[in-house]
């Protein structure tokens, strides 16, 4: 199982800031990541929109960063704070 | 001094503190951010801000040592908050010591356009429409790439 994070919007999108998940064995990096959330959450669109961002195991990743199914998931849309 | 803070705090105590941790600076400068009662959207009743640590400390550790090595900094403090605010409490304190007030200045500009559009953070306003998630405007990222 995969843990998942959700932050901002996309806690709205994925119903929660948090789930566990199987990733299918087709999910084994980035971008196949991002077409299967926008399909397990009908999101059409949503995860596949490059602003959305990953951090896996707390290291930001660029496309298409590998993946394991026992990985940590962060699911990060455009950050900004102050 | 860099923390994250789920509590309120007052920005003008974390200025004596930095004052007392810059003394022999020339020039000290500090900026304090605060939550506007009032959005593009309409009235503002609180904001939310939420962090994934530890990405998000990291980064701001990375952005205060770029400003170190870019400005001949003597102090730099980072103050910011997350967690649910009022309308005026203080988001975001930062101060910076220098010999001269040019490297104060820019290195204090330098460090809110990174909090602004690259730090790990997401905002909520909640208001009497509803709640909205805010990402930052064209402007921040525009400030932002003033520093290549």
């Amino acid at each position: 199982m995969a843990a998942f994070l959700y932050f901002g919007r996309l806690m709205d999108v994925a119903g929660g800031h948090r789930e566990a998940r199987t990733l299918p064995a087709s999910v084994r990096d980035t971008m196949s990541l991002r077409a299967w959330l926008d399909e397990v959450h009908a999101a059409p669109g949503v995860f596949s929109d490059p602003a959305v961002r990953f951090a896996i195991n707390d290291e930001i990743v660029a496309d298409a960063g590998e993946l394991a199914d026992t990985d940590e998931i962060a699911v990060m849309p455009p950050v900004g704070g102050g | 001094m860099i923390a994250l803070l789920d509590a309120p705090f007052e920005p003008a105590e974390a200025l004596k503190r930095f004052e007392a941790d810059a003394v022999g600076a020339g020039a000290i400068v500090s900026f304090s951010g605060h939550v506007r009662p009032q959005a593009a959207s309409g009235p503002v009743t609180s904001l939310y801000l939420q962090a994934h640590s530890p990405l998000t400390e990291r980064g701001i550790e990375a952005a205060a040592d770029t400003a170190r090595e870019r400005w001949p900094l003597t102090s730099l403090a980072i103050l910011h908050r997350t967690g649910k605010m009022a309308p005026g409490e203080a988001i975001v304190f930062v101060a910076t010591a220098s010999a001269h007030r040019r490297a104060a200045f820019e290195a204090a500009d330098y460090l809110m356009d990174y909090l602004k559009t690259e730090a790990v953070f997401w905002k909520k306003e909640t208001g009497p429409r509803g709640e909205a998630w805010i990402e930052p405007r064209g402007e921040d990222y525009a400030d932002r790439r003033r520093w290549g």
